[in-house]
């Protein structure tokens, strides 16, 4: 029996990574913008984690015979700061802080939102009612006072802002996309028949509701990313981020950037040109997988999945 | 009826919905889907229940199998009553009990393969070891004339049809007794009608299947059936075998709704006289009093404003909720 046993655990597998494999091409054949986006995106991770290879200089090598150099001047490709350190090498490593901070943050969070939205669209009624009240609450408090007085007694560092940001992100208003995604894909009657089996109410959240949510958290996981960098870089600028000297792209932007502004603008261009682009990346990319992965758009996957003729086995 | 002979017992099924109004979700009415509603079904029987949309017999089904836990009411299955026991005991006990649904295209779950819908409930209630469960699939699959090969294929790729068989086979797997059929042929064209009704009928043969089949296309019941429920309105109007039924309906309801099947000879069909009912059914949340037919009834007469009329057996085997009967 092995032979049948094969080929159908094979299809299994291929129609999985079919999913992704799809969904990539269509995505460059019918969204330019976020084509580019994703090229950012990867752009990001790679020089992140290859800082160490690509950089030319250490982050906080000092160099105080060439300070301030403008670009292109003595070696330095993006010129030096007041500290004579090679801004080139900085950015670079500041990627790689952005995506930590980015990966880190949006991990956590996804996973809270989609722990506690799953559960509270699908049981409903009183557990849904508790859950949403205390997330209108957490909505009510400003995010960033929130942020500056846990960080402040956490005190300042990656790790600090990677969990305050990821557990911030996961208890807002995410639980709330999650959970109205939950309530749609909960009234379809192939649910019902998952109880009609005798399925527990878990083995049918994991088994039917979380792989119809998919494209849901894909976009809100994409958009959160942009959001954290962007969040990771305003407590940078208020003092309230990743100490120095490590080269956060938002201290990198306050710290020295401000006051060389005049002097040598270069110090601030750079950072806020890497941070932009990033973010607009993200963006662009969570818009095209939004547009791609939301069957109720043109275009997207169909209310039975993937359009028919896309793949072929 | 011999007591042991009886597969399900139904005594006074009742299933209200609350209506709630206002920021406190208080209940201002109720929805009275399934009133007091009673029949046995034997074991091997096929049990048809039939009505307008709306008069609750989707939610009968629903109720027997504790989809719904109903308001009020017993539901004896081998016994045992279903109302009374929850959580894990009945969960195991829907092994026995399985339900094909109305919709081919929404029972099944989109991202699932054929074959692992079909093989859910296996392992759902741990029934296989991993290699044996692509044999039982593939078995399933033969029972209801696929082809094993197309277990690795998405629910899309299926026509309404195949989609339909998807939906028995897996209702099929734990090999229950109980079968509830919520209008398993209304979603699908009239060639595919046919060779589902087949397939139920010849799997019934084979597995010793009962079932109760709810439709409202009465020619299909009436083939299927070996005794019909009429519904109106939340409660049963009419019981007796599916051929007495057609031949002989006592209800006035039940005339009308006979009157509205066609027949395929224009001739005949010219010259019968149809009983046209006239009016919409009434809210369930707010009946009429009396018999609940009343305000449509051709035959109404004094009392059926006042009392309600009982279910009684007029001849033996043939149940009816009139009275004139």
């Amino acid at each position: 029996m092995s032979e049948t046993t094969a080929p159908v655990a094979a299809g299994l597998k291929v129609k999985r990574r079919a999913f992704l494999v799809d969904v990539f091409i269509r995505l460059v054949k019918t969204k330019p913008l976020g084509t580019v986006g994703l090229a950012i995106v990867l752009l990001l991770f790679v020089v992140g984690i290859g800082a160490d290879l690509i950089a030319p200089y250490g982050y906080n090598e000092v160099d105080l015979g060439s300070r301030l150099a403008t670009p292109g001047v003595g070696g330095h490709v993006l010129g030096t700061d007041h500290l004579g350190r090679d801004l080139l090498s900085r950015i670079i490593y500041g990627a790689r802080i952005s995506m930590i901070v980015a990966l880190g943050a949006s991990s956590l969070a996804a996973v809270l939102y989609i722990t506690i939205g799953v559960i509270s669209g699908f049981f409903g009624g009183k557990v849904d009612m508790i859950i949403q009240r205390f997330v209108d609450a957490v909505m009510a408090f400003p995010g960033l006072v929130i942020m500056l007085t846990v960080i402040s007694v956490l005190g300042p560092g990656l790790m600090q802002i990677v969990i305050t940001l990821g557990i911030l992100g996961g208890i807002g208003g995410r639980v709330r996309v999650v959970r109205s995604a939950v309530i749609a894909i909960k009234e379809n009657v192939y649910v019902e028949a998952a109880r009609a089996i005798g399925s527990p109410p878990f083995t049918t959240m994991m088994r039917h509701i979380l792989p119809n949510i998919f494209a849901v958290i894909i976009i809100n996981f994409t958009v959160e990313m942009g959001g954290v960098i962007l969040t990771e870089s305003t407590l940078s600028f208020l003092g309230f981020g990743i100490p120095p000297p490590f080269p956060s792209w938002g201290a990198m932007l306050s710290e020295s950037g401000r006051r060389y502004m005049l002097l040598a603008p270069w110090m601030a261009v750079w950072p806020g040109l890497a941070l932009s682009l990033v973010v607009y990346g993200i963006n662009m990319l969570g818009d095209a997988l939004r547009d791609l992965l939301d069957p109720r758009l043109r275009g997207g996957l169909g209310r039975y999945g993937r359009l028919k003729g896309v793949i072929t086995k | 009826m011999a007591e042991d002979n009886v597969l399900v017992d139904v005594q006074g099924l009742t299933m209200y919905f609350p209506v709630t109004a206002g920021v406190f979700r208080r209940k201002v009415a109720e929805v009275r889907a399934v009133d007091d509603v009673s029949f046995q079904i034997k074991k091997g029987e096929t049990f048809g229940l039939v009505g307008e949309s709306g008069c609750g017999k989707t939610t009968t089904g629903r109720a027997i199998l504790q989809l719904y836990r109903p308001t009020a009411g017993k539901v004896f299955f081998e016994k045992n009553d279903l109302c009374k026991i929850g959580g894990e005991e009945l969960r195991r006990s829907r092994r026995n009990m399985q339900l094909i649904f109305q919709d081919p295209y929404a029972s099944l779950d989109p991202r699932m393969t054929a074959g692992n819908i079909i093989g859910e409930p296996l392992r759902v209630h741990g029934l296989v070891k991993g290699s044996e469960f692509q044999e039982q699939v593939a078995e399933l699959f033969k029972l209801v004339e696929l082809e094993p090969r197309m277990a690795d294929r998405f629910p899309h790729e299926f026509s309404g049809g195949q989609r339909q068989r998807i939906g028995i086979a897996r209702a099929l797997a734990l090999r229950p007794k109980l079968i509830v059929c919520d209008e398993p042929v209304s979603a699908l064209d009239v060639s595919i009608q046919a060779q589902i009704i087949m397939l139920l009928e010849r799997l019934r043969e084979e597995l010793g299947l009962t079932y109760i089949f709810i439709a409202h296309d009465l020619s299909v019941v009436r083939y299927i059936s070996d005794r019909v429920a009429v519904m109106y309105l939340g409660k049963i109007v009419e019981i007796t075998g599916s051929d007495e039924l057609y031949d002989n309906p006592m209800h006035p309801y039940t005339q009308g709704l006979l009157s509205a099947v066609p027949i395929p000879n224009p001739r005949v069909d010219r010259q019968r006289k149809r009983i046209l009912l006239t009016g919409d059914v009434p809210s369930p949340v707010n009946p009429p009093p009396g018999c609940h037919f009343n305000p449509r009834c051709f035959a109404v007469k004094a009392g059926c404003k006042e009392a309600e009329p009982e279910l009684k057996e007029v001849t033996k085997g043939h149940w009816v909720a009139c009275h004139r009967a």
